[in-house]
């Protein structure tokens, strides 16, 4: 029987991707290990081998092809003794195939899909913008690159150190083309040392540099977190005001897909609890790009975290020569008079998901993307709740001791009289995040479950 | 026991493959010099016997690791440094180091008993004092930090191409600790600008170096990083001078790291509250008779014509100045309430 050949994901995140190359024709003899194809996706080029023997029967999706799913039929092989005419015919389109054929069983579905399930729907613009700027689609992983290249350019005591940053051009393709352009003195791959490079790039700070250390993700942080907050933290109090180190430690935070508990989690609760760091977490390119160049111009040390899940997302990005946002500043993605969702980082896409479920309902939420964990941006929470009298956070995070749990403190602290239902959670489940498709997908916040949590404070 | 086959010529003396510095010489200073030297080798000493003082009367707490017996070390090895584009950082035994400096004492001392006049303000305490101004970056409380910051340190000399060496102390406890290695590693792979220095003195709080290390000779716990190491005697200033002086020729040269493991010994327990039970107090005595560091000085000073009653006045200064150190300390108020929330942040979010 004729072989399928499909396209194949080429890592846990990737939906489409473009079939750059074929490397074989139709009537080619393949064996395993031959090189079939170069596919390529926003981060990489990739090569696909064939693991099957027989003769290329058809292709089906021509070279040059963008946005062809991960499982579409890209080519037919016959297998040995097979007629490649036939095996060539056999491909149906794949609607005609379903009603023919059995459906085959279908590859489980990431639970970290229900965070994104919305980004392409909820973009607002930020009102911060002035009308009539030119606005750039750009993806979260561009935005970020633009932001550390074009301060680079402005001041040349910044480089950029960690795992695979230079001639890799980045685990994540974060830091895609900076060698290109600034050399290996100032675009540096480390050995896999994270305290080691983590304590470096602290050394270097206090010694008058700006260093931007790059963790693969931040579960390796956790080996380098030791630096962050004894030394990078500390420092600056324990020394009177002497010792400065202006440093950010920036990478990929949170759940991902399907990598299991030891790569997914979110240290912004870890972070925000310690005083003498400030700790951001954008949700979009554009607050991704100007709140990087604010942490890397400031004098304090930052934690930046990123998401995985959300660098190949595009967002309309400012067209401005300088776009810098304030650090400490929340931002209303949403307005609304019922109940406002509070949320950061990939959050906030699922926050604003149930806005439009619960607008559906009748019930007008407003949203508020944090943006900054530490400080907090208490002020614009409170003024929220003024308006609306109800609150529920939403967190991609444990719930226990998160930054939930500390705005749940201090709207009782607060703005206890404005409160006319309880301050209600709505985080991860309390376990190491599973790595079966099912039970991640229990695991994780979603849309659903807001809406739920919201008819309670609304007593709907 | 089988005789060696007779066709075995005798294995040739091992030759290293690849440059070694050479085998330092000690330092011949100047009776001026070496005057220098025992000043504030006792400076040192006064200073730390008042800190310990202090201690016992509560005017300083938490916790105080006195230098008492390493005063060579810091005084010899700071004494080859550029003031004005080296830099030092080493861990929370870093009284003698920025005495050694030349910082002002009260303000050291101020530091030790909280107060606001304290160079940390009276929020670093012990551990916890810096001056950049000297180039001095601490007074780090976590065993072995300072390892990988002082290779930051390096870093930047490097980066910004301004001949500076980075100097990093740590001692035979610390030497034990992964990001050593962490740090070693990329030092020599980026050819850093670093002086890792060891101050061995035999015990790491209460475990002797030999209980500790599996390779207990730590000048060669750079030899698979191909990083150098000398042994040095850390009780003769001299030797420590000498030896500072190979390490920066080396360093300078751009060859990249090395190591200079200090032989030293400490006289007083690892803090004020350690009974110091793992060693007796004769292994102790033994060594304040036969290789006190500021005595041999002394001795060295005699041969040069130097009589003790020649010294009697410089040792009286330096009683004079620790006194009044400790006077301000125990007189300059502490902190005033407002600076509990200061310097938190650099900037205001």
């Amino acid at each position: 029987m004729a072989i399928e050949l499909k396209m194949p994901a080429l890592s846990p995140t990737m939906e489409e991707g473009t079939l750059a190359k074929w490397l074989v024709k139709e009537g080619d003899v393949v064996k395993s290990g031959d090189i079939l194809a170069e596919i390529e996706t926003d981060k990489a080029t990739m090569e696909f081998e064939a693991v099957d023997e027989g003769t290329i029967a058809k292709i089906l999706v021509a070279e040059g092809t963008d946005n062809v799913k991960v499982g579409t039929v890209i080519a037919m092989i016959a297998g040995e003794g097979e007629d490649a005419s036939s095996a060539a015919a056999a491909p149906a389109p794949a609607s005609q195939q379903a009603e023919s054929t059995p459906a085959p069983a279908k590859a489980p579905e990431t639970g970290t899909a229900q965070l994104t399930a919305a980004v392409e729907k909820t973009r607002p613009a930020d009102p911060a913008v002035p009308a009539g700027t030119e606005m750039v689609k750009t993806t979260v992983r561009e935005a970020l690159r633009d932001a550390m290249a074009e301060e680079m350019r402005a001041d040349p005591r910044i480089f950029v150190m960690g795992e695979e940053v230079a001639e890799y051009q980045g685990a994540y393709k974060v830091t895609q083309g900076l060698l290109d352009e600034f050399g290996p003195k100032r675009v540096i791959d480390t050995p896999i040392t994270e305290y080691g490079f983590a304590g470096v790039g602290t050394g270097a700070a206090m010694g008058g540099l700006k260093p931007i250390i790059e963790f693969m993700t931040f579960n390796f942080a956790m080996q380098a977190i030791d630096h962050i907050i004894n030394s990078a933290a500390k420092t600056n109090y324990m020394s009177g005001g002497q010792m400065r180190c202006p440093i950010v430690f920036r990478g990929p935070n949170g759940a991902a897909s399907r990598v299991g508990a030891q790569h997914s989690q979110n240290y912004g609760p870890w972070y925000a609890s310690v005083p003498g760091l400030i700790v951001i977490a954008p949700y979009d390119a554009a607050d991704a790009k100007g709140l990087l160049k604010a942490a890397i111009r400031s004098e304090d040390p930052v934690v930046f975290l990123e998401n995985e899940l959300m660098y190949g997302r595009s967002f309309e990005v400012p067209k401005l020569d300088d776009y810098v946002l304030p650090i400490g500043k929340a931002r209303i993605m949403r307005e609304g008079k019922d109940v406002t969702l509070v949320s950061y980082s990939i959050g906030v896409g699922v926050s604003l998901e149930a806005a439009e479920k619960l607008a559906a309902e009748g019930i007008d939420a407003e949203v508020i993307d944090l943006r900054t964990l530490r400080p907090l941006d208490k002020q614009t929470v409170l003024e929220s709740l003024k308006k609306t009298n109800r609150i529920v956070v939403v967190e991609e995070g444990w719930p226990t001791c998160s930054i939930a749990s500390e705005v749940a403190a201090f709207v009782m602290e607060e703005g206890f009289d404005d409160l006319d239902a309880p301050v209600l959670r709505v985080a991860n489940e309390d376990v190491p995040l599973p790595y079966a498709a099912n039970l991640e997908k229990l695991a994780l916040v979603n849309a659903d479950k807001v809406v739920a949590t919201v008819k309670k404070v609304t007593y709907r | 026991m089988a005789k060696a086959p007779a066709r075995n010529a005798p294995t040739p003396p091992a030759v290293p493959n690849r440059e070694r510095p050479s085998e330092p010489e000690r330092f011949k200073a100047s009776k001026e010099q070496l005057l220098e030297f025992y000043r504030q080798m006792l400076l040192i000493r006064r200073f730390e016997e008042k800190a310990g003082q202090l201690y016992g009367l509560g005017f300083i707490g938490g916790f105080c690791h006195l230098y008492i017996g390493q005063e060579a070390v810091a005084v010899g090895l700071q004494s080859a440094l550029d003031g004005e584009k080296d830099s030092v950082i080493t861990g929370y035994r870093d009284h003698g180091h920025m005495l050694a400096y030349g910082i002002d004492p009260k303000v050291i001392m101020a530091e030790l008993t909280g107060r606001g006049a304290g160079i940390s303000r009276g929020k670093g305490g012990s551990m916890h004092m810096f001056s950049t101004e000297k180039k001095f970056y601490g007074g780090h409380g976590i065993v072995g930090a300072q390892v990988s910051l002082g290779t930051g340190l390096a870093f930047a000399h490097k980066y910004n191409e301004d001949g500076g060496v980075a100097m990093a102390y740590f001692g035979d406890g610390a030497a034990n600790q992964g990001q050593v290695y962490e740090s070693f590693n990329m030092a020599e792979l980026w050819k850093l600008p670093i002086i890792y220095v060891i101050e061995n003195n035999q015990y790491a709080m209460g475990t002797s170096v030999n209980r500790s290390s599996a390779e207990d000779q730590l000048y060669k716990r750079g030899e698979s990083f191909r990083i150098p190491g000398i042994q040095v005697d850390g009780m003769d200033v001299l030797a420590c001078r000498g030896a500072a002086e190979e390490a920066l020729a080396w360093v300078r040269a751009g060859k990249g790291p090395i190591i200079l493991e200090m032989k030293t010994y400490r006289y007083r327990g690892h803090s004020m509250s350690d009974p110091a039970k793992y060693r007796s107090r004769e292994e102790v005595q033994s060594v304040r008779d036969k290789s006190d560091p500021i005595e041999a000085v002394k001795r060295e000073l005699e041969t040069m014509g130097v009589t003790e009653e020649q010294l009697k006045p410089l040792e009286a200064e330096i009683r004079k100045i620790v006194n009044e150190s400790a006077d301000f300390a125990e007189q300059t108020p502490e902190p005033d309430p407002a600076e509990l929330y200061t310097d938190v942040l650099v900037e205001t979010y």
